[in-house]
C-alpha cells in the first residue's frame, strides 16, 4: 500500500526523522487556521499518489492566511494524472539551501534490502539514475545486521555528503531505517532531504509503502488505507476476503490460483482479439478451497459489475477436485437466485484436473440455462469472449 | 533421479498438528513421502495417527532429525510463526526447508534469508508462498497434488502453483522428474537459476518447463542464465500480459511498476536465450511435447 505524503510525513515524525510541521485539509476554509497556526507564509501541497504535481500546479506557496485558503480552493478538485485531489497538506516553509536523496527499499534481485542516496535531490531519482548513475549511490544494507552507525556513515560517504551535514544525514538514516522496520515498510523515501539556511536538515517530502503481509501486526495500518478512492467493486470482494481487482473489460473472470487467473486474463484477451476486441473484466481469485459459498461471493461480485457480458469461470482441480467445484457453481446459481439476484449472463466453465469428469456430468445433469461447458481453457476464453461480444 | 527430493529423501512437517498440516501431511503419505515426524514443541513426545501411520511429533527440528536423519523439512506454521520456523529449521542445518506459508511479511523473508546466509548458505529454502516440490514415484513435500501426473523426464520449475497443476497435468502421459513450485513472492529462496541448473545436472531430465510471472527480474536473470548454462532445451511461459501497472495480482511479487518487469519483457529475454516461449499454457505444453518427441 502506497501512502499519501501527509502519512509518509506523520511516520517520519512518529520514528524520529525530522520534518516541518504540517496539517492536512479536506476543504479550502480550514486551511486559514492552519496557515495562521504556521505563522502565516505556507505551502499548499497537492496530496496524490503520483509523481509529477509540482508541474502540474499541485504546489504552491501561500502568503497569509487568506492566500492559503485561495491556493487550497485552487489545488482541491485538481486533477493530477487522472488523480482528482482531495486533500491538501498546509506545510511550514523552508529555506532551502541545498536538496539531497534518501532511501530504503526491498532489493529483489539481491534478495536484500538497499540504502539509495544522493546530494542530488529535488528532481525525480529516476533521471538522476539515467542520467548520471554516479551521483546516486547504493549500498546494500543486510536484513539482519541493518542500518548500524557504521553502515549510515558508509552510505553518506558513498553519496559524497557534505562534511557539515554528515552526522545530521547518518542520524536521518538511521531514523528512517526505524520507520523502514518498524512499519515493515517495502519503501521509505525521502526527496528532497534538505539543508536549510540555519543549517538543519530536515525531510521536506517522503513516500512510503507498506507491506500488506504485514498487517496482522500493524493494526495502525489499516486506518491509513484510503478506503473512498478503492472502486466499490473492489471494497465489496475485500469485505468478503476475496482477490479482486477490476479491470477495463468486458468479460467476467473466476479462478483459482493468481498464476492461473493472470494466465486465464490474457487467454481472454487474446481471444478478444478474434471478438471485436473484448477484455478480461476482473482479476478474482478465489484461492484453492473453491467452497460453494465462496463460489456464490465470487460470482455475486462479478455478476454485479455492470460492465461484465458474460463470465468465465476457469477452475484447475489440484487439490479441490472438480466435483466439488461444480458443486459449488451448482449451489452458488441457487443461492443467488434464492437471494433474489437475477443471474442473466452467459456463463462459460472450463473444468480440468481431478475428478474433471464427474464435475462436468454435475454441471451436465443441473442443465442451467445460462452455463456452458468448454473442455479446454483456450477454447472455453474463445467462447466467453465470443458471447460477450455478441450481447 | 531427480532434483533437490528423492525416494531417499526423509521429511518432517513443521506445524503438523495444525489443520493445513494435518490435510497434507495425510496426502504426502498417500502420495508415498517418507514422512518421519512432526513437529510441535506442545506435543512433544505424541504420536500422530495418520491414516494408520503412527507419525512421532518431536519438540524442536534439531530433535527430530537427531532421531530420525530428518533431511527435508516442510514448513505450514502461520505467517506471524514462519520466521522463527524458518530460523529454527536453519539453525538445525536441515538440507531442505519448503516454506509454504502464504502472506509471510517480505521483511521475515529477507531476514531468514539474510540470516541462512550468515549460517553459510547450509539450507536450501524453497518459498516461501510455494506449493511446494514433487519428484513423481519417488516423493512429494508440500501441497502439489500427486495424482495429476506420472514421473518422467521433463524438469519444471514455476512460480504459480495452480499453473505448475496445469502444466503436469496438460503433459501428464509424458510425466517429471522433479517439478519445483519456488513461490510468487518478492523475495524467495530458490530461483528459477537454482532449479534450471539442479535439471541441467540431472541425468532424468531432457527438458525443462519453466513458468513465470510479471514483476521483478528473475525470469530475464534465468534467461541470461540459459544462454550461458542450459545446454537442455527449455521451453517457457510467462503469466500477466494484460495485468495492469501498479496492480497487485494475488501474489505479492506479481506487481508490475515502471517498464521492467512486464511480461513482455519476460518473454523477449526468454526469446532472445533461445527459449521457445507459449502464449498459453496449451501452447506451451504442446511446444514441450514437439521438442521432447
Amino acid at each position: 500500500m502506497d501512502l499519501f505524503e501527509y502519512q509518509a510525513r506523520d511516520l517520519f515524525a512518529k520514528h524520529g526523522v525530522p520534518v516541518l510541521d504540517g496539517e492536512v485539509i479536506e476543504t479550502p476554509e480550514a486551511a486559514a487556521a492552519v496557515a495562521e497556526r504556521l505563522g502565516g507564509r505556507a505551502v499548499v501541497k497537492a496530496q496524490v499518489k503520483v509523481g509529477g504535481r509540482g508541474k502540474a500546479g499541485g504546489v504552491k506557496l501561500a502568503a497569509d492566511p487568506a492566500d492559503a485558503v485561495e491556493k487550497a480552493r485552487a489545488i482541491l478538485g485538481m486533477d493530477i494524472k487522472g488523480h482528482t485531489v482531495h486533500r491538501v497538506m498546509l506545510a511550514q516553509t523552508a529555506d532551502i539551501k541545498e536538496e539531497y536523496y534518501v532511501s530504503f527499499l526491498l532489493d529483489r534481485t539481491n534478495r536484500t534490502f538497499l540504502a539509495m542516496a544522493s546530494v542530488q535531490g529535488g528532481v525525480e531519482i529516476e533521471v538522476v539514475a539515467e542520467e548520471n548513475p554516479e551521483a546516486l549511490a547504493k549500498i546494500a544494507v543486510d536484513a539482519v545486521e541493518g542500518v548500524t552507525p557504521a553502515k549510515a556513515a558508509e552510505i553518506v560517504a558513498a553519496a559524497k555528503f557534505p562534511a557539515e551535514v554528515a552526522d545530521q544525514v547518518a542520524e536521518v538514516l538511521q531514523k528512517l531505517w526505524t520507520v523502514f522496520i518498524a512499519e515493515d515498510a517495502l519503501l521509505v523515501e525521502v526527496n528532497p532531504l534538505v539543508k536549510t539556511g540555519d543549517g538543519k536538515v530536515i525531510a521536506l517530502d517522503g513516500k512510503v509503502s507498506l507491506d500488506a503481509n504485514a498487517d496482522f501486526r500493524q493494526p495502525e495500518h489499516e486506518a491509513l488505507e484510503d478506503k473512498a478512492a478503492a472502486n466499490p467493486l473492489e471494497a465489496k470482494a475485500k469485505e468478503k476476503g476475496l482477490n479482486y481487482v477490476k479491470l477495463e473489460g468486458e468479460v467476467g473472470i473466476i479462478g483459482n490460483g493468481a498464476g492461473l487467473v493472470m494466465s486465464t486474463l490474457d487467454v481472454v484477451a487474446y481471444a478478444g482479439e478474434n471478438h471485436g476486441g473484448v477484455k478480461p473484466a476482473n482479476f478474482l481469485d478465489i484461492g484453492g478451497g473453491a467452497s460453494a459459498e465462496v463460489m456464490a461471493n465470487g460470482l455475486e461480485i462479478i455478476l454485479g459489475d455492470p460492465d461484465v457480458k458474460s463470465v468465465f469461470v476457469n477452475v484447475f482441480g489440484g487439490i479441490t477436485a472438480c466435483d466439488a467445484v461444480a458443486n459449488g457453481i451448482v449451489q452458488a446459481l441457487e443461492l443467488l437466485s434464492s437471494k433474489g439476484e437475477a443471474v442473466t449472463k452467459p456463463l462459460v466453465v472450463r473444468l480440468d484436473g481431478n475428478n474433471a469428469e464427474l464435475g462436468r456430468k454435475i454441471l451436465t445433469d443441473a442443465n442451467h440455462p445460462l452455463v456452458q461447458q468448454v473442455d479446454t481453457m483456450d477454447g472455453a476464453a474463445d467462447k466467453a469472449a465470443e458471447l460477450a461480444a455478441a450481447k | 533421479m531427480a532434483i533437490f527430493l528423492t525416494k531417499d529423501s526423509k521429511v518432517i512437517v513443521q506445524g503438523m498438528t495444525g489443520s493445513e498440516g494435518m490435510k497434507h501431511t495425510r496426502r504426502m503419505l498417500a502420495s508415498g513421502t517418507d514422512i518421519v515426524g512432526g513437529v510441535n514443541p506442545r506435543k512433544a513426545g505424541t504420536t500422530v495417527d495418520v491414516d494408520g501411520t503412527e507419525v512421532p511429533v518431536f519438540g524442536t527440528v534439531k530433535e527430530a532429525i537427531e532421531a530420525t536423519g530428518a533431511d527435508v523439512s516442510v514448513i505450514f506454521v502461520p505467517p506471524a510463526f514462519t520466521k522463527s520456523a524458518v530460523i529454527e529449521a536453519i539453525d538445525a542445518e536441515i538440507p531442505l526447508a519448503v516454506v509454504i506459508t502464504e502472506g509471510v511479511p517480505v521483511h521475515d523473508t529477507a531476514n531468514f534469508w539474510a540470516y541462512n546466509n550468515q549460517k553459510g548458505g547450509k539450507t536450501r529454502i524453497i518459498g516461501p508462498n510455494c506449493p511446494g516440490l514433487i519428484s513423481p514415484g519417488q516423493s512429494n513435500a508440500g501441497i502439489i497434488p500427486a495424482d495429476i501426473t506420472k514421473a518422467g523426464r521433463i524438469g519444471l520449475v514455476s512460480k504459480s502453483g495452480t499453473l505448475t497443476y496445469q502444466m503436469m497435468y496438460e503433459l501428464s502421459d509424458i510425466g517429471f522428474s522433479s517439478a519445483v513450485g519456488i513461490g510468487g513472492d518478492p523475495v524467495i529462496g530458490t530461483t528459477h537459476i537454482d532449479a534450471l541448473q539442479a535439471f541441467q545436472d540431472d541425468p532424468d531430465t531432457d527438458l525443462i518447463v519453466m513458468i513465470g510471472e510479471i514483476g521483478g527480474d528473475a525470469e530475464e536473470r534465468a534467461a541470461a542464465y540459459i544462454k550461458e548454462h542450459i545446454t537442455k532445451p527449455v521451453v517457457g511461459y510467462v503469466a500477466g500480459f494484460t495485468a495492469p501497472e501498479g496492480k497487485t495480482m494475488g501474489h505479492a511479487g506479481a506487481i508490475v511498476s515502471g517498464s521492467s518487469g512486464t511480461a513482455q519483457a519476460k518473454k523477449e529475454a526468454l526469446e532472445a536465450a533461445g527459449v521457445k516461449v507459449g502464449k498459453t499454457p496449451s501452447e506451451t505444453a504442446r511446444l514441450a511435447r514437439q521438442l521432447i518427441g
